[in-house]
């Protein structure tokens, strides 16, 4: 291994390190103290990464380093082991850039918190957990970070612990990714068991070598891997933590909803992608699981009037889009807009918290308006944002993305997956614009009293750049994928039709929500209004958890003790009947003892 | 020498204690906690030591019956001895301010740790019964003494289920001697390579029942609420940690290899009944408002993860099954020093009457947390490898089964955020409490190194237990 690489270690080790510092120094250090160390580590693996990252373009190959060797049980020794390639180097570069400015944006935004040091440990080790995650090269590794991105997600949402409503969404989020993370474990054991391995080069060479396609076993074990992908991602049917997810800081969804936690999903499909490339039927359940989310999240999408759930369900659903390429097979195109939704979807959210913050803590659509000249940074963010997410043709990184997954959808999903992913693009665009017209256009509602400072507009304005710009990268970013995905971008000579209909898809959409909104003005379509939720919510709370909640009432007396007891409180009866025949009374023991002695005798005489 | 020495020094430390109480109140915690570091140390000595048979020692005692002195330790039993010399300290010094006779107080700890060293250093089936005993007596005493509200009441009942088990346990030891070939054979080397007696299904029934109430397993489990909750802070830190280990060292060391035919022939329904009770448990720790009743549940619900991994029958499951008991030693012993300091400072145990500690005791609420999640088995802690490999095992040797105890993995999840969420979370109250001190900070942060370790690096482990596991596999 070469110079830069040697170095690998430190890219998840200087923020675990700053996390472990913080929690233990954090409640004494001044605030400056604990900005400069948390935004430290991570700017330096950031600038680490930068350089591992120029290294393997110059060289490409995969570098793995092994750190220590984990365990030895019976044939499996996994190894905490680190592997750079091109997709983890995509994700350690979105992971540590993002993640940088959000801990930047942190810093002022939550100035004057209580706990603000615990506030940075967490966000340390969310970074760090996130970084052993991508860049594990052995499969229990990565469930290790797995579950701690998990866990960082659970403390951040919760981070306002006195409010007992976000530790309930905080709850939700990781009881919920874990009923998905149940048959994930299931999954590596099955992996584990029938292949003899844990690291993921050699699981995935020898399933390949003694898995015919389409079998019942890579079936299963890809089934089952899926699900835990389907709550991390917040897909069908365990989306519904994400939104409440918004009950942590904003920053803390820019991070978890652009960097970690749910790209971690998407990550692993790709990541496995040979495995699941043996299972059709699986990759098709996913494609049409991604469609069907894709649709429903952005019609609740389009109902919302709180800023941070609009961008919350449209998360679930761009994840979707994400869910639909990986389901045809086009690992770069999910990849990719995974790289390009992870820019414009930090800068929605950091654009929104500069205006939330701005306007005091006032997140609902309809009382903002007119932040043009009251909150420009905030206004021309979310206006690029936006732009990109609507995918705005050609000046919009998000047009490129969504273009590549609709023509991979054209090539090899057939035409009523493509049909549905055009009509999610519109609802798309149309949700968007219908955000930015009530919240930022219009007259002013609440006066701007709050104070943001050049912390917070700083990333705001870095990220424009990406969320523009990061488009035209398509093609080297299929290049560096291709040896670790096995897959290059769709071929350029997309048919011409389906092409131009993509890309009049978000000018359908913008042109739908500003005539909608002209005709109707500040308002929800009165319709869709009513249905905030499609009850998924109520759903598991009526079946799942007040039965759970019933069933331990029931249970909590321990019935399995009522033998036992049952016993003692014989033995007690018992000893009651007896001890009153003991009542020292001459003339009933003389009568007892003549009564005996009477059917003693007779006993004896017959 | 060795163990004869540990537990001499145990013994007469407790005795000294007891004698030395008069001399003031600050003197027997101080013998008990030299007692055990003496212990300590003698014990670090074994683990240079690469015998199968480590301080392996006998002298006759009863020779008329073929009873011997007779103690050795393997890669098996060291760690469980050095697991029940740590709790052992972490139990005086959270006990360091007994009012109540403080001195007999110290004395019954000592012995009866010496009672769990002794039981894991065994090698002579009446000396292990004898052993047995004398760790149960005193914790008798502990609950019934030193205990809660309902102390008498569950101190009786622990009683009752130890005592009927140790008769149990007798009758086994004595037939399975006196049916050897070569008249009473007591001695456990002799026994491992001799013929089976024919009536081993019964004996092994003995000895199994035994260890099942101890480990406990589903529906024999039922004292162990109400002793862990009625018991004071270090006698729960003791039971939790080491005593519930003794019914799966048991499995392991006498019921498995005595008896393969039988215990093979009965797996199948005990790993059933392990996972019955991993998500029982779970579901009766969300059940309970009172924190330390939560904590006896959820070592229900991890000691079913045991139970499915020795009777899985291979190597893996057994490597996952003795860091599970390690894992969870650590792991539950500070949740049960927790639930204590909690008790100590809102003098309720009620979760209903707490909430909001991360503002009043930030310090506390902390380790609280960390435990509660190592108690969810958190992949990087010491629980996560024990669940794991426990799993792993077990879904190689039937995958519905294992299956269903993966779902213990969320439903843990559900308890431990439920606990965080009641005691820590929440608007916080008014009073002021006082938060962990020095003593009681830097035992938890050891018990969290250990666990972080154990998840780590947990190599050493498999390395001391490798050659008694293979033996097992192999016999």
């Amino acid at each position: 291994m070469d110079e830069p690489a040697v170095l690998l270690w430190l890219v998840p080790a200087l923020p675990l390190a700053g996390a472990l510092v913080l929690a233990l120094m954090g409640r004494r250090w001044p605030e400056t103290w604990i900005a400069r160390l948390a935004c430290a580590t991570v700017a330096a693996s950031a600038v680490l990464a930068a350089i591992m990252g120029a290294d393997y373009l110059a060289a490409p190959g995969a570098r793995v380093q092994v750190l220590w060797s984990w365990f030895t049980a019976g044939e499996l020794s996994p190894a905490v082991a680190l592997r750079l390639d091109g997709l983890s180097l995509v994700m350690v570069a979105v992971i540590t850039g993002i993640g940088f400015l959000v801990h930047l944006y942190s810093s002022a935004y939550m100035a004057g918190e209580e706990g603000y040091g615990r506030y940075f440990a967490w966000l340390n080790l969310f970074v760090a957990a996130m970084l052993v995650l991508v860049l594990a090269d052995d499969l229990l590794l990565l469930f290790v970070g797995w579950e701690l991105v998990g866990l960082c997600s659970y403390l951040l949402i919760g981070f306002w612990y006195r409010d007992p409503a976000n530790g309930a969404a905080a709850r939700k989020a990781l009881i919920m990714t874990m009923a998905g993370d149940v048959p994930l474990v299931i999954g590596l054991l099955l992996l584990f068991s029938s292949l003899g391995s844990t690291a993921m080069p050699t699981l995935l060479g020898q399933a390949a070598e003694s898995w015919p396609p389409g079998t019942a076993l890579p079936i299963t074990a890809a089934l089952l891997l899926a699900f835990g992908a389907i709550g991390k991602s917040a897909q069908l049917p365990l989306h519904t933590w994400l939104p409440s997810a918004m009950a942590g800081p904003t920053p803390v969804s820019a991070l978890l909803h652009a960097a970690t936690m749910v790209t971690a999903g998407v990550y692993l499909i790709a990541r496995l992608h040979p495995l699941f490339a043996l299972a059709p039927p699986v990759l098709a359940f996913l494609a049409w699981l991604g469609a069907i989310t894709l649709l429903l999240a952005g019609l609740h999408a389009l109902v919302q009037n709180d800023i941070k759930r609009v961008l919350a369900w449209s998360t679930v659903s761009q994840l979707g889009f994400m869910f639909m390429a990986l389901g045809v097979g086009a690992v770069t195109a999910a990849m990719f807009h995974l790289f390009v939704h992870a820019f414009f979807k930090a800068l929605l959210f950091l654009a929104a918290g500069v205006a939330i913050l701005a306007l005091g803590h006032e997140q609902d659509l309809r009382r903002m308006g007119g932040l043009q000249q009251r909150a420009p940074w905030a206004f021309w963010g979310f206006l690029a944002g936006g732009a990109s997410l609507a995918a705005v043709p050609f000046i919009s990184a998000g047009f490129f993305s969504k273009e590549l997954i609709l023509a991979a959808l054209w090539q090899r999903g057939g035409g009523a997956l493509w049909a549905v992913a055009w009509v999610g693009a519109v609802l798309t665009a149309a949700y968007i614009t219908r955000a930015f017209i009530i919240g930022f256009l219009g007259a002013p509602v609440t006066p701007a009293t709050g104070a943001t400072g050049w912390r917070m507009h700083l990333p705001v304005a870095l990220l424009v750049l990406p969320t523009l710009g990061a488009g035209w990268l398509a093609p080297p970013f299929g290049a560096l994928l291709a040896p670790a995905s096995g897959a290059t971008l769709p071929a350029t000579e997309t048919a011409f039709l389906p092409a131009l209909l993509a890309a009049l898809a978000p000018l359908l959409g913008i042109a739908f929500a500003w005539y909608a909104l002209h005709r109707r003005p500040a308002s929800a379509p009165p319709r869709l209004a009513s249905v905030q939720d499609t009850g998924f919510d109520r759903f598991y709370g009526a079946w799942v958890r007040g039965p759970y909640r019933r069933l331990a009432q029931r249970l909590a007396d321990d019935p399995f003790d009522r033998p036992f007891m049952a016993a003692a409180h014989l033995a007690h009866f018992l000893w009651q009947v007896l001890s009153a025949t003991q009542d020292g009374r001459l003339r009933r023991y003389a009568l007892v003892l003549v009564a005996g002695t009477a059917v003693l005798l007779a006993m004896v005489m017959t | 020498m060795t163990l004869v020495f540990i537990i001499a020094v145990l013994l007469l430390g407790g005795l000294l204690a007891w004698w030395l109480e008069r001399l003031g109140r600050g003197v027997p915690q101080r013998v008990a906690l030299a007692a055990i570091v003496i212990a300590l140390g003698t014990v670090f000595t074994l683990f240079g030591d690469s015998s199968e048979w480590r301080a392996h020692w006998r002298v006759p005692w009863i020779p008329h019956f073929g009873i011997e002195l007779h103690v050795g330790v393997d890669g098996l039993s060291l760690p469980l001895v050095l697991l029940a010399l740590l709790l052992g300290a972490v139990a005086v010094l959270v006990a360091w301010r007994v009012r109540e006779r403080p001195g007999f107080f110290q004395f019954n700890l000592l012995w009866s740790l010496a009672g769990m060293v002794g039981v894991f250093a065994a090698l002579d089936l009446f000396l292990f019964f004898v052993c047995w005993e004398v760790m149960l007596v005193p914790m008798y005493f502990l609950i019934a003494l030193w205990g809660h509200e309902q102390r008498q009441r569950a101190g009786f009942k622990f009683f009752l289920f130890t005592q009927a088990s140790g008769l149990l346990l007798l009758t086994a030891v004595v037939a399975l001697a006196f049916s050897a070939p070569g008249g009473p054979r007591f001695d456990y080397l002799a026994l491992l390579d001799g013929a089976r007696a024919p009536a081993a299904r019964w004996i092994a029934a003995g000895f199994l029942a035994a260890f099942l109430v101890k480990l406990p397993a589903l529906p024999l489990h039922t004292w162990l609420p109400d002793a862990h909750t009625q018991a004071p802070t270090a006698a729960s830190v003791l039971l939790a940690g080491v005593l519930l280990k003794t019914g799966a060292y048991g499995l392991l060391r006498f019921v498995l290899p005595l008896f393969p035919e039988t215990a093979q022939a009965v797996a199948p329904a005990l790993m059933a009944l392990g996972a019955a009770g991993v998500l029982y448990g779970a579901v009766l720790a969300f059940a309970q408002d009172d924190v330390k009743r939560l904590v006896a549940y959820t070592s229900v619900s991890h000691m079913g993860f045991v139970l499915l991994a020795v009777f899985a029958w291979n190597r893996v499951a057994w490597q996952g099954a003795v860091m599970q008991m390690l894992a969870h030693g650590l792991a539950t012993g500070a949740l049960f020093v927790i639930a204590g300091a909690l008790q100590e400072r809102v003098h309720s145990r009620a979760l209903s009457a707490m909430g909001g500690l991360t503002a009043r005791v930030p310090r506390l609420a902390a380790f609280g947390m960390f435990f509660a999640i190592a108690a969810f088995g958190l992949p990087g802690l010491g629980t996560f490898i024990g669940e794991f490999l426990s799993l792993l095992g077990a879904f190689q040797a039937n995958a519905i089964i294992a299956a269903v105890a993966a779902l213990g993995m969320v439903l843990s999840a559900v308890y431990a955020l439920s606990l965080i969420q009641r005691a820590f979370h929440g608007p916080p109250g008014e009073h002021r409490l006082r938060d962990l001190g020095r003593r009681e900070s830097g035992v938890l942060a050891l018990m969290a190194v250990g666990l972080l370790w154990l998840g780590l690096a947990p190599q050493p482990v498999f390395d001391l237990t490798a050659h008694p596991l293979q033996a097992l596999a192999g016999g």
